[in-house]
């Protein structure tokens, strides 16, 4: 009798822990949403208006949907490329810098070997963008193992170093005889093709591939195993003869490669050409995404996305409306304010 | 002073009734008593373990303690915090010394001061720290920044700190660990003349020489537990050293040992082998040993002499010079996957910091020390099957039963242990290190564990064991080293010995044994 009524209980309490998330989550919008309104309100625009124009432009017409998933491509690599090193305890915030040096690589091979037809070209771009970006990401990998300096940090003071020698290159070498900031349209052959007749290109498939990739990593290789042990405790994976050290010097130059990737994607497929200081953050985007998904590839899919519509939205809204990008800012730095915050007293106390 | 025991007597400064403490899995301290007096020095003497820094951290609030009454000149006193603890002048020295490093010497005294002013008095601070600092021969330049003193002199610094603060009874938690031989005596001298001024002073020691040279009254504690308090004029060593180990040689059926063939190249030679030590750990001084298949190598010593530091060196974590020997190969400096192909396993002291993953599953454990051996498609998939199939043998091997599905976190300190035991075994080792083998394990698990390495022992492997238990020891090595401060002090079989000696030794009190014979 008495364990029949555990049951139920456990039952009960299984569903009300759902229904506490669902809750939670429902909450957190509505928080932000309102929240968004007042400064809707202020800079004198109907909110209800506003949102409407926002869901119906991303989620209701194809351009718009086609332009969410344009701007989700790169920040599914980012965060990518710092959900990986998280897997074996290294935090990577340099996910910007390597961005940097990878589109910087790739222009470099876009330029030198201009010549070369298209299915040759690419992959010489995406190898060069992801060997920039790891490059980028050996340095603190290195500096780690060897037990001297917090990859944090190094990370870090790199990121305000690659755009500077992007700039170094473009400013200096690279610009185009008509500008000086940035370097020349790139040829056919060194963009990467697009689809649906749309802004979406091949990165966006090679960054769903590479999700997948990761999720198999982890779930069921050797390599994901002896990662899980070394997030789980350094010290015992260590004793047990895993190589620690090796693993993070590669694991964060994949890292790196993947942020670098993401970087040649940017200037081959969304540019077409590299500018001194084109990233506009979407490297440290994909570090908040990633510890917000805590660092799961589903999750990580699910808020890019959502990222994305908002991004996407508010940039419509600028349009439209004519609000200032400044409040879209704003409206990010709500979500991302109410969804770390986790706020408490939208939790139900389960007696 | 004579014998007081009634509780309420107000001449006793300190009482402490019946204090029990637990931690997780531990009992720290079961039901203990101890009465400080004015103008005494008490050292509680034990083992490492045997609770005597959690009693002494009860008395000074840092700990409460979950039954028992502390009596402050017979009434009772809750003591609550250090804060409490300090109103009743009670002060303590911790083993890591508490100043902070960027402040004068005087600076860090009137941190500490109960009544300090808004604005500082550095002249009058400083007359006061020179008054007593001469009265009690504690001599330090107020002005020094600390950062710039030696560990002697940090230590005067925080005697001090005790002194200017108006503390009665001085708690020390191994303060001679810290010190150089000639600062010692200095020590000695200091507490001797608090002694005569009416303080009480608590040390905390495990050090038989320190007993002898200034306490006068002595409580042992082991596992936690009072064995006797007595005057130091009523005992001599072997007493003190039989109460602290309470290991008289008993007649429990001993395994049949065989003679070890010592004409072979042996599992492992250290030859000269010494660490500089880095950080906080111990640094070892000129290594030598060997162990030769079929021989189980006892270390003995009093942990933190350098035991981990010993077999990490084996398993290759820290480096060394010297040369490291493992089948005749040289591995000196080699990683630690090179080292475990050896046929090398490890057994740690503390399996849920070295050994397991905690959130891993016990069958993923299992896996984690070979996992080259189970992969399948060049390490895309890994086989499960095959990996159940070997934890199993493993453990029945052993009459274990772990269950391979839960994670290691949610398992008893003994389960894990066996857990990391069947794994580690079913490598067919060759050569065993097993630190504290048995430590947190009852006592079917732990002959479990000990037949395991007979086992071992049997079909030709080495082991180097590592443990406290002297009875565990001489019960179950062929020969056995002790270990004191990084250095061996003495090599012996079991036979040619006794615990008494090895105490004397584990303890660094070679000297004054060999003077008594």
């Amino acid at each position: 009798m008495l364990q029949k009524n555990n049951k139920v209980d456990q039952k009960n309490s299984k569903l009300d822990k759902v229904l506490n998330q669902v809750l939670r989550y429902v909450g957190m919008v509505l928080i932000v949403l309102i929240l968004f309104g007042l400064i809707l309100l202020i800079s004198g625009s109907d909110p209800i208006k506003s949102y409407q124009d926002i869901f119906s432009y991303t989620l209701g017409s194809r351009y718009g949907f086609t332009e969410v998933i344009v701007s989700m491509t790169p920040v599914l690599l980012t965060a990518l490329a710092v959900a990986l090193p998280t897997r074996v305890g290294l935090i990577n915030v340099g996910g910007e810098g390597q961005l940097y040096m990878g589109a910087c690589f790739a222009t470099w091979g876009a330029l030198t070997f201009s010549h070369l037809p298209g299915w040759v070209l690419l992959p010489i771009m995406i190898l060069l963008g992801m060997l920039g970006g790891a490059v980028w990401a050996f340095i603190p990998g290195l500096l780690k193992s060897l037990g001297l300096v917090n990859e944090t940090i190094t990370t870090l003071l790199l990121n305000s170093v690659a755009p500077m020698i992007v700039a170094f290159f473009v400013y200096g070498y690279w610009h185009s005889p008509m500008d000086t900031n940035k370097t020349a349209m790139f040829v056919p052959a060194a963009r990467l093709p697009r689809f649906f007749n749309s802004r979406i290109d091949l990165s966006f498939f090679i960054a769903l591939a590479l999700l997948i990739l990761f999720w198999l990593l982890l779930k069921y290789t050797r390599w994901g195993m002896e990662m899980k042990a070394i997030l789980g405790n350094a010290q015992a994976a260590k004793r047990n003869g895993i190589p620690i050290n090796r693993y993070w010097i590669i694991i964060m130059c994949a890292g790196g490669a993947i942020a670098g990737l993401a970087g040649m994607a940017q200037v081959s497929g969304f540019f077409g050409v590299l500018m001194a200081g084109f990233s506009r953050g979407v490297g440290f985007m994909g570090f908040l995404i990633s510890w917000m998904s805590f660092g799961d590839p589903l999750a990580i899919f699910i808020t890019s996305f959502v990222i994305s519509v908002i991004m996407t939205g508010g940039n419509y809204l600028q349009l439209t409306v004519g609000l200032p990008f400044a409040v879209i800012n704003i409206l990010l730095a709500f979500t991302l304010f109410i969804v770390l915050a986790k706020p408490v007293f939208l939790q139900r106390k389960v007696a | 002073m004579g014998d007081i025991n009634n509780e309420l007597d107000e001449r006793i400064l300190v009482s402490m009734q019946g204090i029990t403490k637990t931690f997780p899995g531990v009992l720290a301290n079961d039901n203990i008593d101890l009465d400080i007096h004015p103008y005494e020095i008490h050292a509680l003497l034990g083992e490492n373990g045997a609770g005597k820094s959690t009693l002494m951290k009860i008395l000074y609030g840092f700990y409460g303690a979950d039954s028992g009454e502390i009596y402050y000149q017979g009434k009772p006193y809750q003591i609550r915090s250090p804060h409490d603890a300090r109103g009743i002048q009670i002060g303590m020295v911790f083993q890591d010394l508490n100043l902070i490093p960027a402040l004068s010497v005087a600076e860090n005294i009137a941190l500490f001061l109960p009544n300090l002013p808004a604005v500082l008095n550095h002249q009058q601070i400083n007359e006061q720290i020179e008054d007593v600092s001469k009265r009690y021969s504690l001599h330090v330049n107020p002005n020094a920044k600390v950062a710039n003193l030696s560990i002697g002199e940090q230590q005067k610094v925080e005697i001090l700190k005790l002194l200017l603060s108006d503390a009665k009874l001085l708690i020390l938690d191994e303060p001679t660990r810290v010190l150089a031989p000639h600062e010692l005596e200095g020590l000695f001298i200091v507490l001797n003349k608090l002694r005569e001024d009416g303080y009480a002073i608590i040390l905390i020691t495990h050090k038989m020489n320190e007993v002898f040279s200034c306490a006068d009254r002595i409580t042992v504690l082991r596992k936690g537990r009072v064995v006797n308090t007595v005057l130091r004029s009523e005992v001599n060593e072997n007493d003190l050293i039989e109460m602290m180990f309470a290991k008289r040689i008993t007649s429990v059926e001993t395994p049949e040992k065989q003679a070890v063939d010592r004409s072979g190249t042996p599992v492992l030679e250290l030859s000269s082998v010494s660490t500089t030590g880095e950080g906080d750990a111990i640094k070892l001084d000129d290594i030598n040993l060997q162990i030769f298949p079929g021989e189980i190598l006892g270390v003995a010593g009093v942990s933190g002499n350098g035991q981990k530091e010993l077999s990490d060196l084996v398993l290759g974590i820290i480096g060394s010079s010297g040369k490291k020997l493992i089948n005749g190969e040289n591995v000196t400096n080699r990683s630690i996957p090179v080292v475990r192909k050896k046929g090398v396993v490890y057994i740690p002291e503390n399996p849920l910091m070295m050994a397991a993953i905690p959130f891993m599953t016990v069958l993923e454990n299992f896996a984690l020390t070979n996992t080259a051996s189970y992969i399948r498609f060049g390490g895309l998939a890994m086989d499960w099957g095959q990996i159940h199939k070997d934890a199993l043998a493993a453990q029945e091997k052993l009459g274990f039963d772990v269950p391979l599905y839960t994670i290691a976190k949610a398992l008893s300190g003994g389960n894990l242990q066996r857990s990391v035991i069947a794994r580690e075994m079913s490598r067919q080792p060759e050569l065993i290190v097993a630190s504290y083998l048995t430590r947190g394990l009852d006592v079917q698990s732990a002959n479990a564990a000990r037949k395991a390495l007979i086992r071992a022992r049997e079909s030709g492997a080495g082991v180097l064991f590592i443990s406290e238990d002297l009875d565990e020891l001489f019960k179950y090595c062929d020969r056995m080293v002790v270990l004191y401060q990084g250095r061996i002090v003495g090599v012996f079989t079991p036979e040619e010995t006794d615990i008494y000696e090895i105490g004397h030794l584990m303890t660094g009190s070679e000297v004054l044994y060999a003077a008594e014979e």
